[in-house]
C-alpha cells in the first residue's frame, strides 16, 4: 500500500490552504437547502424534547442519550453525503438518523420498544440502523463503531465505487484502542473514511482536561500521518466548508482524515446522568445555551440573509413540535413486538429459511 | 482418493472459494507474503494477489472489526487469528458487533464474515496461547461456531462457513494442520449442524469435537483392544448449529455417554450438551454422564503436564471404565 511521505508538520498546513481553498459551501445551496438544514435542526431539537417528556413519564426505558446542542454537526454532515457516501456513528444516534431521512415516527417507536420502530423494537435509543439510507447506526460501545467505519470504507474501495464514509465518534472515544487502531489501517490501506469527533467536552462526566492527553484530540491523528482539523460546531456553514474538502478527497483519492468538531450538549450524558450540572457550571451551560447555540445562530445568519422571516421560524417550530408529538402518539398507539419476534432476526440463514443450517441453533427447552 | 493434510485441505477450500465469489477476501496478520504463520495460506497470495489475500497489521479489533463493517457491504471476509487466544483482545467487535448488529437493527443488516484459525492447547506455548472459545462463541446467539477434525471436515465446512450470511467462527488445531485424510477431488459442501459418526460402537458414546474426536478414535481402538469394549465416536463438527438427534440417537444406541473436549469443565460445551443428554434422553442412560475435559487451571507450559492437563487417551479409558 502507498506510504504518505510528506511530513507531519506539513500536514496542518495542507490541510488549512485545502479547508479554505475552496468556496464557501453556503454560496453553493438554494433558499430551500438552507430552509431545510434549519429545518431539520429544529426537528431534531423537538423531537429530542419530545422523547424526553415520553421519557420522564415513564414511556421510554433505557438510556436516552440527547443530541440536543450539537444538531449543526448531523445536519451539516447528512447534507454533504453524495450518493455513495456513508454515515455511522455512537449511540448519540438520534439527530443523525433524522437528518439521513429517518421519520420521527420510526425513531420514536423505538424508543418505545414498538414493532413499528426502525429496528422493530429490538435495538432502542442507542441502534438507530437504515442501510438503505447508507446509515449504519447506532452503535452502543464507545469507539466500538470506528472499525466499522474503516470497514465500510474498504468495502467502497474494494468495489471500486468514489464514496466516501463519515465516522463519528464522540470525544471520551479516542481513548479507546480500537480508535487507534482504525487510524493506523485507514492511513496504512488509503481508505476513504472521515473520522468526525464530536467533541462536546465531556465523556460522560469526565471533562477533556481529566481523560485525553494533548490537545487538540484531532491531532493525534498525526501520529498516523493523516490530516486533520478542527471546526466550530455551532456553526452549519462552517462545518460544511470545513468538511466538504476532506470528503471530496476521501471520495477521489482515497485519503483518510480526522476532523474535531467542538460542541456542546445542554442535557446530561444520559437522561440517567443527575450530575450533569456539577461536573460542569450552571453558567457554562448558560453560556453556550446564549452564545453558541447552532439552532439560534443559523437562525440570525439566514434571517440576515433574508431568508427566513418571523412567521417562517414560528412555522417551522410549531410543525417540528407538532410532528414530534405526533410521533409520540404514533409510538404509544403502536403495538408491541410479538413474542416470536424475539427468535427472528438472530440469523440470516434462519430468517431465510435456507435449510443449509442443520441442528438446533436455539437452545430455549 | 488423494490424502491431503488439514492445511492443505483449508487452502483449497479458500482458492475454491475466493475463484468462486468476487468478494471473497482473506486478511488476517503474516498471511500473504510470509503465506501464513501455520501456512494455511502458503501461496494463495502469489496466486490471487494484494487484492483478495491481505496482509493486516497487529491489530485484531481494527481488523476484525473492518471486516465486520465490510461485510454489511457485501464483502465476505474470512479473516485470520493466528490464534483464537487472540480473539479476546477484539471481543467486543467479535461478541458485540458481530454478534448483535443484525438483531439491533431488526433484521436489516447481516454480517456474512469467517472468522478463523488455531484454537488448541499441547503445544507447549503456555496460558495465553492455549485458550479454546468456543465455548464463549456458542454461548453467544448470533454467532455459528465450527470445530472441524479432519482434513475432509475442514474443507468441506469452511467452503459452507464462506458462503453462509452469518458470523461464522471456524476453530481449527494447530496438531491437526499436518495430518493427513482422504480428500475428494471434486467439490463437496458439509452443512453446518451435521455431526458425523467417525466409529460405529454398542458399548458407549464417546462425543467430541475438533482435534479431541481424534482423540477419541485413538482411544476406542485401544478399548476394543484391550477391554473389549466397543465404542461409537461421535464427532459434533458444529457447536452451534448442534446437532442434538445425532448425540440422543448414539445416546440411545449404547445408553452410555462420555463427552470429550478441550474446553474446561467449569460451563464448557461439554455441560450443555451433559444438560441436553439428561433432559432429553434421561430413561436411555444406564450410567451417569461422564465429562473428559481439560484441567481446571490456566493452560500450564510444561509439556509432560500439559499432555495430561488436556484430554488424551488414558484419561478417557479412564472416565469409560468408571461406567461400563
Amino acid at each position: 500500500m502507498t506510504k504518505k511521505t510528506s511530513q507531519a508538520a506539513s500536514k496542518r498546513a495542507k490541510t488549512k490552504t485545502a479547508g479554505g481553498a475552496k468556496k464557501s459551501t453556503a454560496s453553493s445551496l438554494s433558499r430551500d437547502e438552507k430552509i431545510k438544514l434549519y429545518r431539520d435542526m429544529v426537528r431534531i431539537r423537538r423531537f429530542e424534547e419530545r422523547s424526553l417528556h415520553a421519557y420522564q413519564q415513564g414511556k421510554i426505558g433505557g438510556f436516552l442519550h440527547l443530541y440536543i446542542g450539537q444538531e449543526a454537526i448531523a445536519v451539516a454532515t447528512a447534507s454533504l453525503m453524495k450518493e455513495n457516501d456513508h454515515i455511522i456513528t455512537a449511540y448519540r444516534d438520534h439527530g443523525q438518523a433524522l437528518s439521513v431521512g429517518m421519520t420521527m415516527n420510526e425513531c420514536m417507536a423505538e424508543l418505545y420498544g414498538k414493532f413499528t420502530g426502525c429496528s422493530k423494537g429490538k435495538g432502542g435509543s442507542m441502534h438507530f440502523f437504515a442501510p438503505e439510507k447508507r446509515y449504519w447506526g447506532g452503535h452502543g460501545i464507545v469507539g466500538g463503531q470506528t472499525p466499522l467505519g474503516a470497514g465500510i470504507a474498504f468495502a467502497l474501495k474494494y468495489k471500486k465505487v468514489e464514496g466516501c464514509c463519515l465516522c463519528l465518534l464522540g470525544d471520551g472515544a479516542v481513548n479507546q484502542g480500537a480508535y487507534h487502531e482504525s487510524l493506523n489501517l485507514a492511513a496504512l490501506w488509503n481508505l476513504p473514511v472521515i473520522y468526525v469527533i464530536e467533541n462536546n467536552r465531556y465523556s460522560m462526566g469526565t471533562s477533556q482536561k481529566r481523560s485525553s492527553a494533548g490537545a487538540p484530540l484531532a491531532r493525534r491523528a498525526e501520529g498516523y500521518d493523516m490530516e486533520w482539523e478542527v471546526i466550530d460546531g455551532s456553526s452549519v456553514y462552517e462545518i460544511r466548508d470545513k468538511l466538504a474538502p476532506f470528503m471530496d478527497r476521501a471520495r477521489e483519492e482515497q485519503i483518510p482524515a480526522v476532523v474535531e468538531i467542538q460542541t456542546y450538549r445542554y442535557r446530561g450524558h444520559s437522561v440517567a446522568d443527575a450530575n450533569h450540572e456539577k461536573y460542569r457550571s450552571k453558567k457554562e451551560i448558560e453560556n453556550y445555551k446564549k452564545n453558541h447555540d447552532p439552532i439560534m445562530l443559523f437562525q440570525r445568519t439566514l434571517q440576515k440573509e433574508g431568508i427566513l422571516k418571523e412567521a417562517a421560524i414560528e412555522e417551522i417550530d410549531r410543525e417540528a413540535k407538532k410532528e414530534a408529538a405526533d410521533s409520540a402518539k404514533f409510538a404509544d398507539e403502536s403495538p408491541l413486538p410479538p413474542e416470536e419476534e424475539i427468535f427472528t432476526d438472530v440469523y440470516w440463514e434462519v430468517d431465510h429459511k435456507t435449510g443449509r443450517n442443520h441442528g438446533r441453533l436455539f437452545f430455549n427447552d | 482418493m488423494p490424502q491431503l493434510t488439514y492445511r492443505k485441505a483449508l487452502n483449497e477450500a479458500f482458492a475454491e472459494e475466493i475463484e468462486r465469489d468476487e468478494n471473497v477476501v482473506l486478511i488476517g496478520e503474516e498471511i500473504a507474503e510470509y503465506n501464513g504463520a501455520y501456512k494455511v495460506t502458503e501461496g494463495l497470495h502469489a496466486r490471487f494477489g494484494d487484492r483478495r489475500v491481505m496482509d493486516t497489521p497487529i491489530s485484531e479489533a481494527g481488523f476484525c472489526g473492518l471486516g465486520i463493517g465490510a461485510s454489511m457491504l457485501g464483502i465476505r471476509p474470512v479473516i485470520e487469528l493466528m490464534f483464537w487466544s487472540f480473539s479476546y483482545v477484539a471481543f467486543d467487535q467479535l461478541f458485540n458487533n458481530a454478534a448483535t448488529v443484525r438483531y439491533m437493527s431488526g433484521g436489516l443488516l447481516n454480517v456474512p464474515i469467517v472468522v478463523r484459525g488455531p484454537a488448541n492447547g499441547g503445544t507447549n506455548v503456555g496460558a495465553t496461547h492455549s485458550h479454546t472459545p468456543e465455548n464463549f462463541a456458542a454461548y453467544t446467539p448470533g454467532l455459528k461456531v465450527v470445530c472441524p477434525a479432519t482434513a475432509y471436515d475442514a474443507k468441506g465446512l469452511m467452503k459452507t462457513a464462506i458462503r453462509d450470511n452469518d458470523p461464522v467462527f471456524v476453530m481449527e488445531n494447530t496438531l491437526l494442520y499436518g495430518q493427513k485424510w482422504e480428500v475428494p477431488e471434486e467439490e463437496y459442501l458439509i452443512p453446518l449442524g451435521k455431526a458425523d459418526v467417525k466409529r460405529e460402537g454398542s458399548d458407549v458414546s464417546l462425543i467430541a469435537h475438533g482435534r479431541c474426536a481424534i482423540t477419541c478414535l485413538e482411544a476406542a481402538e485401544k478399548l476394543k483392544e484391550e477391554h473389549d469394549i466397543d465404542a461409537e465416536v461421535l464427532d459434533l463438527r458444529s457447536i452451534r448449529p448442534l446437532d442434538q438427534d445425532a448425540i440422543l440417537e448414539t445416546v440411545r444406541k449404547t445408553n452410555r455417554a462420555v463427552l470429550v473436549e478441550e474446553n474446561k469443565p467449569f460451563c464448557g460445551t461439554a455441560a450443555q450438551i451433559a444438560a441436553l443428554i439428561q433432559e432429553h434422553a434421561f430413561d436411555h442412560l444406564d450410567a451417569p454422564v461422564k465429562r473428559v475435559s481439560a484441567l481446571d487451571a490456566p493452560q500450564i507450559y510444561s509439556k509432560p503436564l500439559e499432555d495430561e492437563m488436556i484430554p488424551n487417551v488414558r484419561r478417557i479409558i479412564k472416565a469409560v471404565q468408571e461406567i461400563t
